[in-house]
């Protein structure tokens, strides 16, 4: 049973267990436009909350991905480096950008639910 | 997202236009211009190079310059004095491109200037187009009337089925070479037709009344190979040319032999020709064709797929050592689905195939000089 939460700067995560997946939101991929390039953090990497963790890259700029909660990063998603486009066809499905151990699960109340997403981006 | 403040920016005559296809509001240059379309930059881009785009470029200035003694040459040899091209030698009906400089051998400007017979015909930069004008003002205004057509609009068609579309409104279309300009009627409205634009594609920008700008632009889209085009498209398109952007890649810091421009100063105007000299930044500017500048503008073609963007430190080595250049214009080029970039390198790194590093996140990605244009252009010569 995952539980997917949102946060304000268009990220969101599937938490399963002790694991969060991570990526950026639909309507974070139609204000970016066409994604050419994705850089992601290197698998072991310890992110600290709200650090810049990912880049994502549209024909005219590039935009950072912040760390929703703090972790460490245990996989990232290699597809995104072949095919960047899958950002705008299924942001909210393949196009996930890593995987974090939850290092603190507090931090996940700071976050939104769907519903308070919808209202936040409406 | 920040709003911007709407009220005090400019609109062109087509901005409803734009709006009721979807266009994605931006400042630019003091205009709301639109961005991207709902097909967004990729698509628009790539249209553009495989049939045909029409983009909106009104917010450039449109500038007349009417010799005061009727004689075209003398119009010429006026403007001769503020920029380091050869006028006199534009022939009615023909266009060149030139660039007004500074007294230190900068540039001012960048502009095209075509000969309509009984007065010289200016496009200038929409940044820029308050300030030369001034400029020719004080200049010129001895020998020059110099009317700003502020009532025109400009759109340009660009593409391989530009041509195509074209010659249903406008017969004398097909026969245009690249750089031909003059008076035309495009579907019986009185425009200024050139064989030219800013994509490296064959293509044509037209001058319109302002008043008949939207009717003209609606007639050219309702052709089914025709796609409306935003300014993000229109700087991946003229970046994968290899074509300067004011601003960016030229400005008052470099002077037209630094930006690889030498092709644009014709030889009456460089040391032993007709008219050598008698501009403004002539002594810098000389110095550097005969003994040649410390830096050049070059082509940069990443190793990986990370756009190296503008403002990007250029690097020798792969560590240490103080930048040797500065990247002016970069990112993605659709066509070549790979990074594309231009930048200022010491001449003594200049050379194709040159190996570098742009720091980038701070790491050093590697990059090699090459030429361009990146994407080979198509003009109707």
């Amino acid at each position: 049973m995952t539980t997917t939460l949102y946060t304000s700067d268009h990220e969101w995560l599937a938490i399963d267990g002790d694991t969060a997946t991570v990526g950026i939101t639909d309507y974070a991929q139609q204000q970016l436009g066409d994604v050419v390039f994705v850089e992601l953090p290197k698998v072991g990497r310890s992110l600290k909350k709200a650090e810049a963790a990912a880049v994502v890259e549209s024909v005219k700029a590039a935009s950072d991905v912040y760390a929703p909660i703090s972790g460490e990063v245990v996989e990232t998603n290699e597809a995104l480096a072949a095919e960047p486009a899958l950002v705008n066809s299924d942001a909210q499905g393949a196009a996930w950008f890593f995987k974090i151990k939850i290092a603190d699960r507090s931090e996940l109340g700071g976050l939104m639910d769907e519903a308070a997403y919808k209202a936040h981006t409406a | 997202m920040l709003a911007h403040n709407q009220d005090s920016l400019k609109r062109t005559p087509l901005h409803s236009l734009h709006v009721s296809l979807g266009g994605k509001m931006v400042p630019f240059a003091g205009y709301d211009m639109p961005v991207q379309y709902p097909a967004g930059v990729l698509k628009e881009h790539l249209h553009t190079r495989t049939q045909a785009g029409l983009f909106d470029v009104s917010h450039m200035g449109q500038i007349a310059l009417r010799p005061k003694s009727g004689r075209i040459e003398d119009a010429a040899r006026a403007l001769e004095r503020l920029v380091p091209q050869d006028i006199v030698a534009i022939a009615e009906g023909r266009q060149r491109y030139a660039q007004f400089t500074n007294a230190e051998g900068g540039i001012l400007d960048d502009l095209m200037v075509a000969n309509f017979g009984d007065h010289l015909f200016l496009v200038v930069n929409a940044a820029c187009k308050d300030a030369d004008e001034a400029h020719l003002r004080a200049n010129l205004s001895d020998d020059c009337i110099i009317d700003s057509l502020a009532d025109r609009a400009l759109v340009a068609l660009q593409g391989p089925k530009a041509e195509a579309v074209l010659a249903k409104f406008c017969t004398e279309a097909p026969a245009m070479k690249f750089m031909d300009a003059g008076p035309h009627e495009v579907a019986g409205i009185k425009c200024f037709v050139s064989r030219s634009g800013y994509t490296g594609e064959d293509g044509f920008e037209i001058s319109v009344p302002a008043s008949d700008a939207e009717r003209l632009a609606k007639m050219l889209l309702d052709n089914p190979d025709v796609l409306p085009i935003g300014l993000g498209a229109r700087d991946s398109l003229r970046l994968e040319a290899g074509l300067c952007l004011y601003g960016h890649d030229i400005d008052t810091e470099t002077t037209p032999v630094e930006a690889a421009l030498e092709w644009s100063v014709q030889k009456s105007r460089r040391s032993g020709g007709a008219r050598a000299g008698g501009f403004p930044g002539a002594a810098k500017i000389l110095a550097h064709f005969d003994g040649g500048a410390s830096r050049r503008r070059v082509g940069l073609r990443a190793e990986g797929r990370a756009p190296v963007r503008e403002g990007a430190l250029l690097f020798a080595d792969s560590a240490g050592g103080e930048p040797i250049g500065k990247v002016t214009s970069g990112g993605f080029g659709p066509s070549l689905s790979a990074p594309v970039a231009m930048g200022y390198v010491p001449v003594s790194l200049s050379a194709l195939g040159t190996k570098l590093f742009a720091e980038v996140r701070g790491q050093r990605l590697p990059l090699a000089v090459a030429a361009m244009p990146f994407v080979k252009n198509t003009y109707k010569r």
